[in-house]
């Protein structure tokens, strides 16, 4: 049963449930909270349209800074301003900041102790026919390895608006991911967010697929379907990997027995990754991962490569069976 | 500012003890960064005791001017300098590089009273540096921020990101300092990566640059006064400097950049500095 207090959608399974990418939500969430907070500033690094930072540059053009393409710069430029109590969005596609910044981001933000948001645009390989290289699938991993690091991956348009309308508001590091492609909204204003409280989007016994971004739709998909054999599925939103919410992570190990992670990033290093860690630590469960199995992407259609790559409500049914064979 | 004698001598006695006191701290520390360090005490006696807007019992004035050190391995002469300012107790300087000191191996904010970024990792320093001059321009505000760097630091491609920033912007808030001292770590730079011209270098970029005698206090100074009244565009200070300065066996010798002085070595240095190389023949503390 889908959790009611997660009040998504009424149309969740329909054909024409609405689809609009999560960085618009990024380009409409930055723009509330720039009306809310003088000192919120975007910077871009020649990619003010793709990663909708453009909505920002026209409202406040006053507090918008065109770097150019030198996303170690734009970096320590937000560190060097956050220092007289600018809070900096900092934009560019994710394989580039925080790909190509990683020191910097590590020195000037979290060492240095600045308010500076990194916003990477077109994570995963759902990025499509750009190929590998612009395909960042490692993101989650080096920044939630960082202390003080907070890491946010949402699930959709209206997720994506209150996460940047959150972090606004969070003083310190946060690092927000998002996706290129078109994908469904199925939570809706009223759906709950806050920053390091996974929520439970639909409930279930049997297993519990822990997700993050636009999957967490996959990963309802695959529960539905999986009803149909009577396997009780719970389905999690873990919008936030760091900090993670442990106490909801072991309370479903508890409650179901087995857990199924899903995520659009190498299986090294990310949400499957820092669940793992939680659960061998407190309490440990037969587990699956669906991720990226420790290749580069390549160039295609993007619904076609998120199925070449077994990230899919068909592959995550069949991790659930897996998973359910191990915990008997 | 007009510099009687008296106040020359003054400051120059200052860098001198600022030296003196570098010596015996990296003795204690038994690591850290020698040439560099000596090279730029009389920079930073000219900043912290003349040119800066600065009050040491109150780091985080908000008028206050800002001396951002991006490279941050010299950053003994800059703790030196603080303490001789009056923003920490001198006798913590013997604490340098140890387990739980605020004098860490290199600055760190936060952690020391005047300390404003943390940095090491070379360019890091000089990109925040513009970013806080375009802050606040933004705001309005009057504060200058001077940025340090190497000139071995110019090989790392943010610097050129970072000028080249400025230079769109005319961030004239911003006088960079360069400590032309011609060593890096493997070597002299001109064989490492060569800079030359690097005055040419960045006017291209859109900055006015002054080349000055970084031994010469008063010139120094002169130079950031000038620097103060250019309105349209950033300034660079090429300060040519000898690293080692003051110590005759580490002057000129990269192999001292990255090194401590040995116990020995420490008081023949020391003695040096003291006597001013032997032309004061009564004792000194």
């Amino acid at each position: 049963m889908i959790n009611k207090k997660a009040k998504l959608v009424k149309n969740l399974f329909s054909k024409d449930i609405k689809l609009i990418p999560t960085r618009n939500g990024y380009g409409d969430g930055v723009v509330e909270a720039g009306k809310k907070d003088k000192n919120i500033i975007v910077l871009c690094c020649d990619l003010t349209d793709s990663t909708k930072s453009g909505s920002f540059a026209k409202a406040f053009p006053d507090r918008f800074v065109e770097v150019g393409i030198a996303e170690p710069n734009m970096t320590c430029l937000a560190a060097g301003m956050a220092l007289r109590g600018k809070i900096p969005f900092i934009s560019s596609y994710a394989m580039f900041s925080p790909g190509r910044s990683w020191e910097q981001v590590r020195t000037t933000i979290c060492y240095n102790k600045t308010n500076v948001k990194i916003v990477g645009a077109h994570a995963g390989v759902s990025v499509g026919p750009d190929g590998a290289t612009h395909q960042a699938i490692e993101d989650i991993a080096i920044m939630r390895v960082l202390p003080t690091m907070n890491v946010i991956v949402p699930c959709d348009y209206e997720e994506t608006k209150k996460a940047t309308m959150a972090v606004a508001k969070l003083k310190g590091a946060c690092y927000l991911r998002f996706a290129r492609e078109a994908t469904p909204v199925f939570t809706t204003p009223a759906t709950p967010f806050k920053i390091g409280k996974a929520e439970v989007f639909k409930d279930g016994k049997d297993v519990t697929i822990i997700a993050c971004g636009p999957l967490v739709y996959e990963a309802l998909k695959a529960a539905k379907e999986l009803e149909k054999e009577k396997i009780s599925v719970r389905v999690i939103n873990n919008h936030t990997i760091k900090p993670l919410d442990t106490k909801t992570i072991i309370q479903s190990a508890k409650e179901t027995g087995a857990i199924v992670t899903v995520e659009e990033h190498q299986k090294n290093g990310g949400l499957g990754s820092a669940v793992a860690e939680c659960l061998v630590e407190n309490y440990p469960v037969p587990m699956e991962r669906i991720g990226v199995n420790d290749r580069f992407g390549e160039s295609g259609p993007s619904d076609v490569l998120l199925d070449i790559f077994e990230l899919t409500s068909p592959f995550i049914v069949k991790a659930v069976k897996k998973v359910l064979k191990r915990k008997a | 500012m007009y510099l009687n004698d008296k106040q020359i001598k003054e400051l120059e006695k200052r860098a001198n003890s600022i030296r003196q006191d570098i010596i015996k701290i990296l003795l204690k520390a038994g690591s850290g960064h020698s040439a560099g360090p000596l090279g730029m005490a009389d920079v930073f006696t000219a900043l912290y005791f003349n040119v800066m807007k600065i009050n040491p019992k109150k780091p985080e004035w908000q008028d206050r001017d800002y001396l951002m050190l991006s490279n941050g391995h010299i950053c003994p002469v800059q703790y030196v300098a603080l303490a001789h300012a009056g923003y920490f107790p001198k006798k913590e300087l013997n604490t340098l590089r140890q387990l739980g000191s605020r004098l860490q191996g290199h600055p760190h904010r936060g952690t020391l009273p005047g300390i404003d970024v943390s940095s090491g990792p070379l360019g890091d320093g000089i990109s925040q540096a513009v970013g806080l001059a375009y802050a606040l321009r933004m705001d309005k505000k009057k504060n200058w921020v001077y940025a340090l760097m190497g000139d071995g630091e110019q090989n790392a491609g943010i610097v050129w990101e970072a000028t080249m920033f400025a230079g769109k912007n005319k961030l004239a808030n911003l006088t960079a300092i360069i400590d032309r001292n011609n060593i890096q770590i493997d070597g002299n730079t001109e064989d490492i990566m060569p800079l030359e011209p690097l005055k040419d270098k960045y006017e291209a970029f859109g900055w006015h640059v002054i080349d000055v005698d970084g031994h010469n206090i008063p010139d120094f100074i002169s130079a950031c006064e000038q620097a103060k009244a250019i309105v349209e565009k950033p300034v660079l200070i090429i300060a040519h400097t000898i690293p080692g300065k003051g110590v005759d066996f580490m002057e000129y010798d990269f192999t001292w950049h990255g090194k401590p002085p040995k116990e020995d070595e420490a008081k023949i240095a020391l003695n040096e500095l003291r006597t001013l190389r032997g032309k004061i023949t009564s004792e000194h503390e």
